[in-house]
């Protein structure tokens, strides 16, 4: 039986072969992981900072948040818009497009297989933290645990689903790519990677908390390290944000299939 | 099993993505396999395929193995099944090893052929073939040309192939058809379509004395007089009275008559591109 399409053989099948295929660019994924420094960049940056005291930015607390902000974004990190645009312009999401699976699936596991080979260069970037940091040194409860891992995939869930919908474009402009870089500079500011959100401005966080934006990093980090945080508000918000984005990333893509003409086939 | 001709620009591969439900036809209908193809119903989608050359499923980095497991999920295909028939194609294709190294290991031949066992482990009834040749050495053609005329006698599977090989198309498709400017131009056995892409008989002769040109001039088109060696076409209503006039006027030492050769004629319509 399948359940959207999936069956577990079809998960097992999709997640070994795309593991296989991430471990091959193994080394490409460790730079990755290294690449994405900025929470430690800008945690350097807040603790020299004079206004890090009126903003309420405790030490290791701040520590703890950007370390957590680092792991968020390490496993909700999205690139289907550059794998979808390629495989669009390549021919390749013809045959795809002729199997009884929605290609997106494809993309799904392509993510959770790079997760899965980040993990290891995360989890010794994060030790180098706390051998740098020991101060910050914790350990979350099994429970908190258990809840920024299910904060943080729903994190994945609406990065993903709105990539996809830029992705969806591609069906019509063939570099969708462009307008995923206006859709960074929202998240850079509004997501929690530069500082946390209680630093900002009370006007500015009440707008920016009906965007998805402190969904994607600030809410699951905030659960992970520990902060007091409103849970139910912050999964109820991440649901909220993924049953909007499903069926207009469904029916955006059926638009887009009805158009598409197999670029490069 | 049907080929699938026209002038590049014809209209062939947007035929062919149209019918396994690629592009969505702007008037009209169309059925394959009693399914409308674009609205790429799970049913239709297990009963075809469509090989495109030099474009792949297969995962660049890994061995073909890992995308014939994935293709065996999605499917539905038992995993006896699948082995069963992993095993059947490969032998048929010639496979062994290389099912088990990176696609990007592989030679374009080798790859085709992988490409092929991913398209037909589903066994589907419909196969949609787009220059499956393409780009291969001319062993490696003759293979897959063996492949695909064994995977149709033992499946009975429906085949729509294009392709610039005419090898390919006199190998393997007693029918054929030509597209051009979106209209069908013929339908039918392929010895038909040359004498409607050119409707004379080539007469080759060959004479005990040299005869001057002005000699041929009722006859037929003189193509070539080269001392004792004529040739002429000519129109096949006055064939026989053609034949019979030659006969009486000249010594004949040895008299030839054939159809243009079919890939030289089809050969010359994709050069040009137009009829």
């Amino acid at each position: 039986m399948r359940i959207f399409g999936l069956n577990w053989r079809i998960i097992r099948a999709l997640l070994s072969s795309q593991y296989a295929h991430m471990l091959e660019y193994r080394a490409e994924i460790a730079l990755w992981a290294l690449s994405g420094v900025l929470p430690f960049i800008m945690l350097s940056l807040w603790s020299g900072s004079a206004a890090r005291a009126e903003l309420g930015l405790d030490g290791v607390a701040l520590d703890r948040y950007f370390l957590s902000a680092f792991l968020v974004r390490q496993f909700s990190v999205v690139w289907v818009v550059y794998a979808f645009e390629e495989d669009a312009l390549l021919g390749r999401l013809s045959p795809y497009l002729l199997q009884p699976l929605h290609p997106l699936w494809r993309y799904v596991a392509a993510h959770l297989g790079e997760q899965l080979t980040r993990l290891p260069f995360a989890a010794l970037i994060a030790a180098l933290f706390f051998l740098i940091q020991p101060q910050a040194f914790w350990v979350p409860s099994l429970g908190g645990l258990l809840l920024a891992w299910m904060a943080t995939w729903m994190a994945f869930a609406i990065a993903f689903l709105l990539q996809s919908l830029i992705a969806s474009l591609c069906f019509w402009s063939e570099k969708a790519t462009a307008l995923e870089r206006l859709l960074f500079l929202p998240f850079l500011f509004f997501s929690g990677l530069l500082a946390p959100l209680t630093a900002f401005p009370p006007a500015v966080r009440a707008w920016v908390q009906w965007t998805p934006f402190p969904y994607l990093i600030d809410f699951p980090a905030r659960v992970l390290s520990g902060d007091p945080v409103n849970l139910a508000g912050g999964f109820a918000a991440q649901l909220g944000w993924v049953l909007l984005l499903l069926p207009l990333v469904l029916l955006l893509w059926r638009a887009g299939v009805r158009r598409y003409s197999a670029m490069g086939a | 099993m049907v080929g699938f001709l026209g002038a590049n620009g014809a209209g062939k591969t947007t035929t062919l993505k149209m019918l396994c439900g690629l592009i969505h036809p702007s008037a009209g209908e169309v059925l394959v396999a009693g399914h409308r193809p674009q609205r790429r119903h799970p049913d239709f989608l297990r009963r075809i395929t469509l090989v495109m050359g030099q474009k792949q499923q297969l995962i660049w980095d890994l061995p073909p193995m890992d995308s014939l497991r994935v293709n065996a999920a999605v499917y539905g295909i038992p995993d006896r099944v699948a082995r069963r028939r992993i095993n059947e194609l490969s032998d048929l294709l010639e496979l062994g090893e290389e099912l088990t190294r990176p696609v990007r290991k592989l030679s374009l031949g080798q790859r085709m052929k992988a490409e092929l066992l991913a398209a037909l482990l589903h066994e589907p009834e419909v196969l949609f073939l787009d220059e499956p040749t393409l780009g291969l050495d001319v062993n490696a053609q003759m293979r897959v040309r063996q492949f695909l005329a064994d995977y149709n006698r033992r499946t009975g599977a429906t085949v729509l192939l294009t392709s610039h090989y005419m090898a390919d198309i006199t190998a393997l498709c007693p029918r054929v058809m030509l597209i051009h400017q979106g209209q069908l131009f013929h339908d039918g056995a392929l010895d038909r379509l040359a004498s409607r892409l050119a409707p004379e008989r080539h007469v080759r002769l060959e004479l005990e004395q040299p005869a001057p040109a002005e000699a041929f001039a009722a006859l037929g088109q003189l193509d070539r007089l080269e001392n004792c060696e004529v040739n002429l076409r000519v129109d096949p209503a006055l064939l026989t009275s053609v034949l019979a006039q030659i006969l009486a006027r000249f010594e004949v030492r040895d008299l030839e008559v054939n159809d243009p050769p079919i890939d030289q004629l089809i050969g010359e319509l994709f050069r040009q591109g137009s009829l």
